[in-house]
């Protein structure tokens, strides 16, 4: 869609008087793909904003529109919130690309922060977290306490980041359990808790007992809470309203520390175009508490995994690792780079099935 | 005690106040519930409806009405025609993603060149799409007597795995990273369906709405064929009578309201949303249905509840960021449109009197 200049003029127009109206309080909006009360994805980005407000108190207002469908609606929402004076505009979804980046343009002067997307341009940035070490902790934990060897994965979509994810939850249940298979069913869902719950279901009916979700609801922790002997970890977010059993631990997105410190970089007008990955190092990634569901002995290996991760000594995609068609990947003690997992559309060696294309 | 008796004659004025009463009805019971989620009721109501229309960025919402709004009236009157016939097409979304596939498809099989025909391809090609996918339950019910609603329901389901199965093999824009999606429609010239007017949001979509409103208002009241629906849907034996052919009505509404569902589609893969992604389609097909019975079956009517929807989705979203209120306020209160709507439906083929009770 084109604009006229009617629009950038107004736009920037609105620019100056806000900047003028507004001086002190920096307005930052946040568009959901989710609800807020999803459980999972879009209530952990709520939590971060919410921590923006208590950080920064009356300095600061924030906004944000649930729900919103990723294509020209999610165009329509932050160019909504540009024009309503915001400073800063946090789009927490994948879909939300390349809106994000048309908006940008209309917009030079508001800020615009991109969860999981590759796309920059001088006021887009793009951010996201190493989910894929919160999924070794969870592969290890999941491959030791499976005892039908099977392990339901929930993808959301084929794309890199949930490829990434299932990759890294093999590797280290393998590890421990070399008889363990991965059954994965694809949602084409963020955020669908009907079929969410369908996916469990059947995953569980072809036995699986323990359960792995890259989606955003608690469907499939009620749904194994309702089969009675399977194993969950919460998606996202802690989901501890299922521990100790089904859900034994969980990924936790923490943005709040990111959100927080871009906010202040946008006060101080010191913001730059960045290109955030952050893991549990500089804990963007949190593992929720493994609970008294998984043995002494796993809990503490698991804590072990985590901290060698924490510390930087351990990468979960060390070598010697092999593609699925079986050609040489990583060498012994080789480290993947971060462009290849950026763009990751491969299954390693001894996962089933192929990847939708 | 209070009775519902039945008109003679369904009711003409109570027939065009009813969406009227509805409205005002919504706005109250609306307004009660932003009341008791602790907002002010008349700043939320103002916000939804007079933002969009007369608020400071106006300019911006004005256009952005009529590209919400254009695919649900493309959609709508197509709806319209077979429900008027009792031919129920539940599957518009179907159809909708359908139309999007082949005319993304067929722009992109000549990318990257430039031509002014591609566009013109585009768009036989997104009609033709949902025209096949609405024919599906339309030769089912011809020639094995199936239920219509029930598959081009269901054809829904297939037509978003097959969307999903494009966006990540067959349009996948192979300089995407792996990502799925196709290429962006909108940086290809010849394939966009650009704003005619620079900041208008007139696209083709809705200029193609506006003429299929009128061409629907004279169909129905001009032409045999509107006739023959009117018949058949009032009163199936009397058309029979008359020499409808059903099999041939079946295939013509069904086959219509997919084509417009596939041009639907297709206006806006080319124009607002640009890519053929799994998450192209936001339910205008479903919500369609609504704005159909909501504008009466009838094509202004159609026209002017495709624009009250379009309100309350602009405005919602405003009073969202605006005001605080939750999104799900908002669908009940897209929800309440509809419940009284069909309420005070009542009242155009039932008066309510006051009756004295018995004595047993």
């Amino acid at each position: 869609m084109k604009f006229t200049s009617l629009l950038t003029s107004a736009a920037i127009a609105l620019g100056l008087a806000t900047g003028a109206v507004a001086q002190d309080k920096t307005k930052v909006g946040f568009v959901y793909v989710g609800p807020i009360g999803d459980g999972g994805w879009t209530y952990e980005h709520n939590k971060g904003r919410l921590a923006v407000e208590e950080h920064f108190g009356d300095k600061v207002e924030t906004v944000f529109v649930e729900s919103v469908p990723e294509g020209p609606d999610a165009e329509r929402v932050m160019t909504q919130m540009a024009l309503d004076g915001a400073d800063l505009i946090f789009t927490t979804s994948f879909g939300y690309m390349d809106p994000t980046i048309n908006v940008a343009k209309k917009f030079p002067d508001v800020k615009f922060e991109h969860a999981t997307g590759y796309k920059t341009a001088p006021n887009v940035s793009v951010y996201s977290a190493r989910f894929y070490e919160g999924r070794a902790v969870q592969g290890h934990i999941a491959g030791n306490m499976t005892e039908s060897n099977i392990i339901g994965y929930i993808g959301s979509y084929p794309i890199p980041e949930v490829i990434r994810g299932i990759n890294s939850a093999y590797i280290h249940a393998k590890k421990v359990n070399p008889d363990v298979e991965f059954k994965i069913v694809w949602a084409y869902t963020w955020f669908d808790p009907a079929k969410e719950a369908d996916a469990a279901t059947v995953l569980i009916e072809q036995g699986a007992d323990v359960i792995l979700q890259h989606t955003d609801s608690t469907a499939p922790q009620a749904a194994a809470q309702e089969a009675g002997n399977v194993v969950t970890f919460g998606q996202a977010s802690d989901m501890s309203e299922y521990a100790p059993f089904p859900r034994v631990s969980s990924i936790i997105d923490d943005w709040a520390p990111y959100y927080i410190a871009r906010t202040q970089a946008v006060m101080d007008g010191t913001w730059e175009t960045a290109n955030t990955w952050d893991g549990i190092r500089e804990g963007m990634v949190a593992i929720g508490e493994i609970s008294d569901a998984v043995p002494a002995n796993v809990k503490e290996e698991a804590l072990a995994l985590k901290a060698a991760m924490a510390a930087g000594e351990y990468h979960p995609f060390t070598g010697p690792l092999k593609k699925q068609d079986g050609s040489d990947w990583l060498a012994e003690g080789e480290v993947a780079d971060d462009g290849t997992l950026a763009g990751m559309n491969f299954y390693v060696e001894g996962l089933e099935g192929d990847i939708p294309q | 005690m209070i009775v519902l008796e039945k008109r003679p004659q369904p009711s003409k004025a109570w027939s065009y106040a009813t969406p009227l009463v509805a409205v005002v009805a919504t706005m109250i019971f609306g307004g009660v519930l932003f009341a008791i989620l602790g907002k002010n009721p008349i700043e939320a109501i103002g916000t939804i409806f007079w933002e969009p229309l007369f608020g400071e960025f106006a300019f911006y919402y004005r256009p952005q009405l009529l590209v919400k709004g254009a695919p649900l009236v493309l959609i709508a009157i197509g709806l319209s025609l077979g429900f008027r016939a009792g031919i129920w097409n539940i599957g518009a979304e179907g159809q909708y993603i359908m139309g999007a596939i082949f005319g993304a498809g067929a722009g992109l099989a000549f990318y990257p060149l430039e031509a002014w025909y591609i566009f013109p391809i585009m768009v036989i090609a997104g009609a033709f799409g949902g025209w096949l996918w609405a024919m599906i339950p339309a030769f089912l019910k011809v020639r094995f007597g199936t239920n219509e609603i029930l598959v081009s329901l269901m054809l829904v389901y297939v037509a978003e795995q097959m969307l999903a199965s494009v966006s990540l093999g067959l349009l996948k824009n192979p300089e995407g990273f792996g990502f799925p999606g196709s290429r962006n429609l909108q940086s290809y010239d010849s394939a966009h369906n650009a704003e005619l007017i620079a900041g208008s949001g007139m696209h083709w979509g809705v200029v193609t709405a506006l003429i299929a409103v009128i061409f629907a208002y004279i169909l129905l009241n001009r032409h045999m064929l509107g006739f023959h629906i009117r018949l058949t849907g009032e009163a199936p034996r009397a058309a029979k009578f008359a020499g409808v052919n059903p099999a041939r009505l079946i295939l013509f509404c069904l086959g219509l309201s997919g084509a417009l569902a596939g041009l639907a589609g297709m206006f806006e893969v080319s124009g607002p949303s640009g890519v053929v992604s799994i998450d192209f389609n936001v339910g205008y097909g479903f919500t369609a249905i609504i704005v159909a019975f909501l504008g009466r079956l009838h094509p202004v009517g159609i026209l002017l509840a495709g624009g009250l929807m379009a309100l309350t989705y602009i405005g919602g979203e405003i009073a969202q960021s605006q005001l605080g209120l939750p999104a799900a306020a908002i669908q009940v209160f897209q929800g309440m449109l509809l419940f009284f709507l069909l309420a005070f439906d009542l009242l155009t083929n039932y008066r309510i009197r006051a009756a004295r009770s018995e004595v047993a």
